[in-house]
């Protein structure tokens, strides 16, 4: 932060730098982006609290218990939380400068977020088929509107990890880069405490 | 409003009477009078207990707000004027921009307001909850434990209100009626949009909610007709959407009860008919031919073949608690499912009641004030609808 | 009007056909002409001159916060132009509209015209001129060169302007929603409301909501990071921190009512069931989350304005503002507070008696660090020597008018009060009175301070006044008798009354908005006359002797705002330059690092448009479309990787030359 020189009101007055306080690009970016997520994490909140009201509202349908096959789900949790750990694999690539590593890393990364959505479609078409839509029920409103809220944010993070991995084939690991790098590593991660909640509240409260 | 003329010429008992606080009351709704500059409105005359005790908890906090804020508007002007650039005789003193004995002062000033504000607000509030079944009929009267309260079972249709009065067996549209000095209580609900229930000479206003009831006491002292109307906006005949309320003597109001045992029967086909949208609907009078017509409003069941929501409540609540599940499912207990609707947003304070006891309330602020009575709130949060098991009347 | 029910959506158009141009309205068709003329003039006038190039360069490709600050206040005049037309047609219908006249509105007319009053004043009004405000003053008080993110300041703004756009169409196109500003439920949902009005109002929040929080991320990032060195938190200006906090509120509010609409939207295009009254839905939810983001709305625009009568009165009484850290922690408190309240706005939905006084009480302690913020302008005055200058007036008008309009606000706070006073024209009396007292006043005690910050010369002094008198006796006389009136127990939004004693009260009342409709117009005149007369009117950097950061520089401030990145030693720092003897550097200029234009926030605002429009009407292929569309010119955009450049020292050592030099110590202070 540049006003870490202090200055009282007694000193003698210097009115500015010979030398230019140097604010790097994207120097507040990692600050801005938690910003972000902590609005988009209000969004979470909201989505919770809805559920909290609504998640027993079955209106003549079914309930947690009847829709939830609780191992899909574990399975499907597996495998976000694995590309939580690859892509902290990808990381700690990144600090050894190992640009083939943080490609690897980050498919790997790509292609478990990507079973988590496969995971997460096929059990919304199953709901969706058997006529348990978002319609049937105010249960299933909150329902869809907060797993498929969080579904939505993986499928861009993927979209967001492919454009990613584009630039880094085209530039390298530069400061930019980096930078971007990591900031996707928050949103990830972000993602993935986001969904320890959903499974715990939504799936684990609902079925045991 | 249009009724003053008639409301005006009554006497009205004093309210002030064995009440603490006596002067103040009066200075405050003096100084509420002073500033509608002598029209009058029903918001401001009152012809109800519960409206006169509303209208002196503003008057009294108006007055001590007032306190504060004309001295604080009156040093304004003076210090504006007093200290222009013009004026060589004024003191000036860049330096004085701190001063802690001053600083305590400002937030001293309006907290000892707030104070006393705060505790009028908690009594008034807690006295005056419209769910609260009267003690007073007026100031000096209190309530006869041998009266049966009138229960009006109010409806806001599409864009009338309908009131059922389950004790005489009648329905209205656009006009109600009550015996003098005899507590009133409503039980509100809407067949489609909210509205807001408000007769200003009575009571306060409250919400009506399709598929939630919610209950509002009040009593009319003073004989006359008082406009009442829709204070929430509910779409295009919401201006239209008004009734006249009539304050009788008793042997009048058994004559007004006649009207209606004469007239048209009104069961569900006639209700689906009325509830059509309709705007600036004159006064209807109705015998009514379905006892159960309020419950299937309240419970969304008029059509047939549609199931009830306490019917529905009560078979998930059996359902969830019996362990009819599927296998791996069973005995699985209530536990979780019952904590989950937690109070996340310690928002959900609404409520509703319902007839038959009932009760829980396990909001973020316990509503442990409530007064002991046959009617008991229940938080929203607490599965609003769920709580209607047991509905009826 | 609602026959659109029987017109079956077709592919290529979605539910749009020739039946949603509104040709049967007489009023619609004649504002409808009036804006294509005078639309293809400003079109014509701009091709003739050959602008568009100018402005697309310099203006709306810009990402310079004090032009996009600019634009931020011209969205809000062109805005408040439309809203206040609202304003006026309403006053008009409820004059006519006794004895049996239905006025010239039908519901279906009336309806849209107070949701879009109500929708367009608080979000493309006030919030505009709010961030407008803060965009274009905050990174010059705290030293910066520019925000922390440019481009997405850029964006930001559009997409609020393109918010504003989509809202505009459905003037034209279709219609608004007949909702009340909140758009309730069960009202806006299918059932009550099948028609596109809350598909525009839904789409038009959820567009510019996108704007205004990614621009309070924006400046909370550049209050933390930015400021200069020296400037501690405690030697801020006022107005910085009223902003820090408003971008708290707004970061930690936007959300809520982005998630709040989100349900809505699928309760009406995917047919959940939310806020219904079907198979559990609870419209009461949508009530308690839309003023969870309600409430904090309310101080996000208070609050900046707060700050900028503590910058007025501290300067033009040529004193520190008196009690500096108690009006901070005040701001905190209130900040904090406004969380805590928002169940006051529906006492009357049948909440306990426990919870009511919660939070009536939470409500009433608020006035506790408002009432301190008052106190202390107030003594800042005492001792002092006030200029009155045209923003001194208006916060003298300010504080006087608040302070009615605060006392009604904590007699509303009162649950056994609000039980009678809820949803009556008194309540529309009371939120006008601190909304037109507070935020109105307020806009326009800045605008006339920092005008000449901007342009290098002030507003027009006589128009000034003409607008100021019109503007605060137009207000009380307004807005009086519905304070009157809404004791009597009338009720707001009525289209037409049965009462004719009530009659004399709107009349005056509507006189009173044609004396606010004289000040409208006197500010318009304000403005082009002082235009006309700049170089009379023209300044040097200093032209109040003002005291902060903003004031050091020049007037209008370089691109790059500081040629020097100045330190900072005391509160008001500029006052403190002053009074130790600075001057401006001559010499060591270096080459200056600066981000660059970017055409990407206008295109991807564009494309927002669109798909807003195409989700409005259902046309299912122009949605995807324009969705596909935004995200790949979005990651287009993320593959430019030149984004900065450097001012070459040359430019820098002749601009700083060739301006005023800032007045410094040859100011007469």
């Amino acid at each position: 932060m540049s006003s870490m020189i202090e200055t009282s009101p007694d000193q003698p007055r210097v009115w500015h730098l010979e030398e230019e306080p140097h604010h790097a690009e994207g120097h507040s970016t990692p600050l801005g982006f938690w910003m972000y997520l902590m609005s988009d994490c209000l969004i979470f909140a909201i989505l919770f609290a809805t559920y909290a009201v609504l998640g027993d509202r079955y209106g003549g349908g079914p309930d947690q218990k009847a829709l939830f096959d609780l191992w899909l789900i574990a399975l499907n949790t597996a495998m976000l939380l694995l590309s939580s750990i690859t892509y902290g694999f990808a990381m700690l690539q990144m600090d050894k400068g190992n640009q083939q590593g943080v490609r690897k890393w980050l498919l790997i990364t790509a292609a478990f977020g990507a079973a988590f959505l496969v995971i997460e479609l096929y059990e919304f078409y199953h709901l969706i088929h058997a006529g348990y839509g978002p319609g049937r029920s105010a249960f299933l409103s909150s329902f869809f509107a907060l797993v498929g809220t969080h579904g939505l944010h993986v499928t861009f993070g993927i979209v967001w990890l492919f454009v990613l991995l584009a630039q880094i084939n085209k530039h390298g690991l530069t400061h930019s880069n980096r930078r971007r790098v990591e900031t996707l590593s928050m949103f990830w991660h972000f993602l993935d405490v986001i969904w320890i909640g959903v499974f715990t509240i939504v799936y684990l409260m609902g079925t045991i | 409003m249009k009724i003053d003329m008639i409301q005006n010429t009554n006497s009205r008992r004093s309210p002030y009477l064995r009440q603490p606080l006596t002067w103040v009351r009066r200075v405050g709704a003096l100084t509420l009078a002073t500033l509608v500059a002598g029209c009058s409105s029903d918001v401001m005359s009152p012809a109800g207990h519960v409206a006169v005790q509303l209208r002196n908890i503003m008057g009294i906090s108006t007055f001590l707000m007032l306190l504060i804020v004309i001295p604080v508007m009156a040093a304004v002007c003076i210090f504006a004027w007093h200290y222009r650039a013009s004026n060589e005789r004024a003191e000036y003193d860049p330096e004085f921009h701190h001063s802690t004995s001053l600083e305590l002062l400002t937030w001293a000033a309006p907290l000892t307001i707030i104070v006393w504000l705060g505790a009028i607000t908690w009594v008034g509030t807690h006295q005056l909850d419209p769910y609260r079944p009267l003690e007073q009929i007026d100031a000096r009267t209190p309530v006869d434990p041998d009266v049966e309260p009138l229960i009006i079972q109010t409806v806001s249709m599409d864009w009338k209100w309908m009131f059922i009065y389950p004790q005489y067996g009648i329905a209205t549209i656009n006009e109600v009626a009550a015996p003098i000095d005899r507590p009133i209580k409503f039980e509100l609900t809407s067949t489609e949009v909210m509205n807001a229930f408000h007769v200003p000479a009575l009571a306060g206003m409250i919400y009506t909610m399709a598929g939630m009831q919610t209950t509002l006491w009040a009593v009319g002292n003073d004989p006359g007709v008082y406009e009442g109307r829709s204070s929430h906006y509910s779409g295009a005949g919401f201006s239209g959407m008004s009734f006249d309320f009539h304050v009788l003597e008793q042997t009048e109001f058994e004559d007004w009860i006649d009207k209606s045992t004469q007239a048209e029967a009104l069961d569900r086909q006639r209700f689906l008919e009325l509830a059509e949208p309709s705007e600036n609907v004159e006064p209807m009078f109705f015998d009514l031919a379905d006892e159960d017509l309020y419950h299937a409003i309240l419970n969304r069941c008029l059509l047939p073949g549609e199931v009830c929501m306490d019917e529905q409540m009560m078979n998930e609540h059996a359902r969830k608690n019996g362990g009819v599940r599927g296998a791996h499912h069973a005995g699985a207990h209530e536990a979780g499912q019952d904590e989950l609707p937690v109070q996340g947003k310690g928002g959900e304070n609404d409520r509703e009641t319902l007839s038959d006891g009932e009760s829980q309330d396990p909001g973020e602020l316990e509503s442990d004030e409530k007064p002991a009575a046959e009617v008991e709130p229940v938080s929203l949060n607490d599965n609003s609808r769920e709580a209607l098991t047991g509905q009826q009347n | 009007m609602a026959t659109e029910a029987i017109h079956d959506p077709t592919f290529l158009f979605g539910k749009l056909g020739w039946h949603s141009i509104p040709l049967y309205d007489p009023v619609i068709l004649g504002t409808f002409v009036g804006v294509v003329v005078l639309g293809s003039v400003l079109v014509g006038a701009l091709t003739y001159y050959k602008l568009w190039g100018y402005l697309w360069r310099e203006w709306f490709t810009s990402v310079d916060h004090k032009k996009i600050g600019i634009m931020y206040m011209v969205l809000g005049l062109v805005m408040f132009l439309r809203g206040f037309a609202d304003a006026i047609m309403m006053r008009l219908q409820q004059v006519m509209a006794f004895n049996g006249s239905e006025g010239y509105l039908n519901a279906h007319h009336y309806d849209q015209v107070f949701t879009a009053h109500g929708v367009i004043m608080i979000f493309f009004v006030a919030m505009p001129f709010v961030t407008g405000l803060m965009n274009y003053a905050v990174p010059l008080q705290i030293g910066a060169r520019d925000v922390s993110f440019p481009f997405l300041n850029n964006f930001s703004f559009w997409m609020t302007a393109s918010g504003a756009g989509l809202t505009m169409v459905s003037l034209f196109v279709g219609e608004y929603a007949k909702t009340g500003w909140l758009a309730f439920p069960p009202l806006s949902e299918l059932s009550s409301s099948p028609d596109v009005g809350v598909d525009y109002y839904i789409w038009g929040l959820q567009i510019a909501g996108v704007g205004t929080t990614l621009s309070g991320i924006n400046l909370l990032a550049t209050i933390i990071k930015m400021r200069a060195p020296g400037m501690t938190l405690m030697r801020l200006p006022i107005f910085t921190w009223t902003s820090l906090c408003t971008n708290v509120l707004i970061v930690a509010s936007f959300p809520v009512l982005t998630a709040t609409l989100a349900l809505l939207t699928l309760d009406r295009y995917v047919g959940a069931n939310f806020f219904t009254n079907e198979v559990g839905g609870n419209p009461m939810l949508y009530i308690n989350l839309i003023w969870i983001w309600g409430h904090p709305e309310v101080y996000i625009l208070i609050l900046p304005l707060f700050g900028v009568f503590s910058e007025v009165v501290a300067t033009f009484s040529a004193k520190r503002l008196f009690g500096y850290s108690s009006m901070v922690y005040a701001t905190i408190c209130i900040t904090i507070l406004s969380y805590l309240v928002w169940l006051h706005h529906f006492f009357t939905m049948g909440s306990g008696a426990t919870v009511n006084s919660f939070f009536g009480i939470a409500t009433m302690i608020i006035s506790i660090p408002t009432g301190a913020k008052l106190f202390n302008w107030l003594f800042t005055m005492y001792r002092g020597r006030i200029r009155y200058e045209l923003p001194m007036m208006w916060a003298v008008a300010f504080m006087l008018t608040f302070a009615i309009g605060g006392m009604t606000g904590v007699m509303l706070a009162v649950p056994p009060a609000d039980f009678i006073l809820h949803n009556s024209l008194f309540l529309v009396a009371h939120f006008h009175n601190v909304i037109i007292g507070g935020v109105v006043f307020g806009v326009f005690a800045g605008i006339n301070y920092w005008f000449p910050k901007a342009f290098g010369f002030k507003l027009d002094r006589f128009w000034g006044l003409v607008s100021f008198w019109c503007w605060v006796i137009g207000f009380w006389v307004a807005f009086t008798p519905l304070y009157i009136v809404g004791l009597m127990g009338v009720t707001r939004r009525m289209r037409v009354f049965d009462d004719p004693s009530l009659h004399i009260w709107f009349i005056i009342a509507g006189f009173g908005a044609l004396f606010i409709a004289a000040g409208v117009f006197a500010l318009l005149m304000q403005i082009f006359v002082s235009i006309r007369n700049r170089k009379a009117l023209a300044v040097d950097g200093d032209p109040w002797d003002a005291r902060t950061l903003e004031w050091a520089t020049t007037s209008p401030p370089p691109d790059y705002n500081f040629a020097f990145t100045p330190v900072i030693y005391n509160v008001d720092a500029w006052s403190d330059m002053k009074a130790h003897g600075y001057s401006a550097p001559t010499s060591g200029f270096k080459p200056i690092h600066m981000p660059r234009n970017s055409g990407a926030g206008v295109i991807l605002s564009g494309i927002a448009l669109v798909l807003g429009f195409a989700l409005v009407w259902h046309i299912w292929w122009l949605a995807v479309v324009s969705f596909v569309g935004m995200v790949a010119t979005a990651i287009r955009h993320t593959f430019d990787y030149d984004r900065d450049y450097h001012i070459p020292v040359e430019t820098v050592i002749s601009t700083e030359t060739s301006r005023l030099a800032p007045a410094g110590v040859s100011s007469e202070g």
